[in-house]
């Protein structure tokens, strides 16, 4: 069990949270543009790191806030806590 | 055609006397009732606009700015309180019955300016939970820390008691409000009186 601690209620247990996937996947500026690969890379290709990545979390049982995460997904530790629609931090 | 006569009926009616015996085989140490009917209005806006000023002058209560927090006032029967639930919402609970009134009011206070006033009274119920091993048996089923001195009066929190979602709010005298969705406050009965167990008197 993972302790997430969200930028409004503070740590919390991981059963209080959804997990939203990959963060900073933003909408194509022209859709319509798309060739069907690409608009299938859009959809369903994400990134599967070794290491820190930037994931989306949703508080579902308190505040019910979305915001990004910076998790490593070997150690599950938690790097770094930041509002959505903000820049991905720096990780040195 | 036969009138029909409807009977508004909280969703723990049928288990008051159960609630009663936990009171009785504990010795007092435990005592749970439901509360039923509270107004419950959801409130949002922006705290930091001329809405949330009217607001909280028109309830006579200011509004919690931060999270964990709980107001109040003023103490009896018209008491309100005010539970922070998210940056830019709020519940308000007052006593049965006043849910239009309260919502009315609100509303004219608050004007044109950009808000949300929601009745949610039939979403949740109440029940109060006091006594001395109130807080044991509530931390026997929730994560946060219930030590009266990280959790005391005017503390709150939405979180997860038994797998339910509930928002706790810390009374006076060391006492709980725990508020649960309709449906699923049968299973939270079930599960404190379950919980109850350990403090009940051996004779």
């Amino acid at each position: 069990m993972m302790l997430i601690p969200c930028p409004w209620c503070g740590p919390r247990e991981e059963a209080e949270f959804h997990y939203g996937g990959q963060a900073h996947v933003s909408y194509p500026a022209d859709p319509a543009a798309l060739s069907d690969a690409d608009w299938a890379r859009y959809l369903f290709f994400r990134d599967n790191p070794k290491g820190p990545f930037a994931e989306r979390w949703n508080h579902s049982a308190s505040c019910r806030r979305w915001f990004n995460v910076i998790r490593d997904t070997v150690t599950n530790e938690i790097l770094a806590v930041y509002p959505a629609g903000q820049p991905k931090p720096v990780i040195a | 055609m036969a009138e029909q006569t409807l009977l508004r009926q909280s969703p723990l009616a049928f288990a008051a006397d159960r609630l009663a015996e936990v009171t009785r085989a504990t010795g007092g140490a435990v005592y749970i009732a439901e509360l039923p009917f509270l107004t419950q209005l959801n409130l949002r806006l922006d705290p930091k606009g001329p809405a949330a000023e009217a607001g909280a002058l028109e309830l006579g209560v200011p509004l919690p700015t931060g999270p964990g927090a709980a107001t109040s006032g003023p103490a009896g029967s018209d008491e309100l309180t005010v539970v922070w639930l998210g940056p830019d919402e709020w519940l308000v609970i007052g006593p049965p019955g006043t849910e239009s009134d309260l919502a009315a009011r609100l509303r004219s206070a608050i004007g044109d300016e950009h808000a949300a006033v929601v009745d949610v009274s039939a979403q949740r119920t109440t029940l109060e939970l006091s006594g001395p091993r109130a807080r044991d048996l509530l931390a026997s089923g929730c994560a946060l820390d219930l030590h009266p001195r990280v959790f005391g009066e005017g503390a709150s929190a939405q979180t997860l008691l038994a797998r339910a979602q509930v928002i706790l709010v810390g009374r006076r005298d060391g006492a709980f409000r725990v508020l649960v969705r309709a449906s699923f406050a049968a299973y939270l009965v079930d599960w404190l009186i379950d919980a109850s167990v350990e403090y009940r008197v051996t004779r």
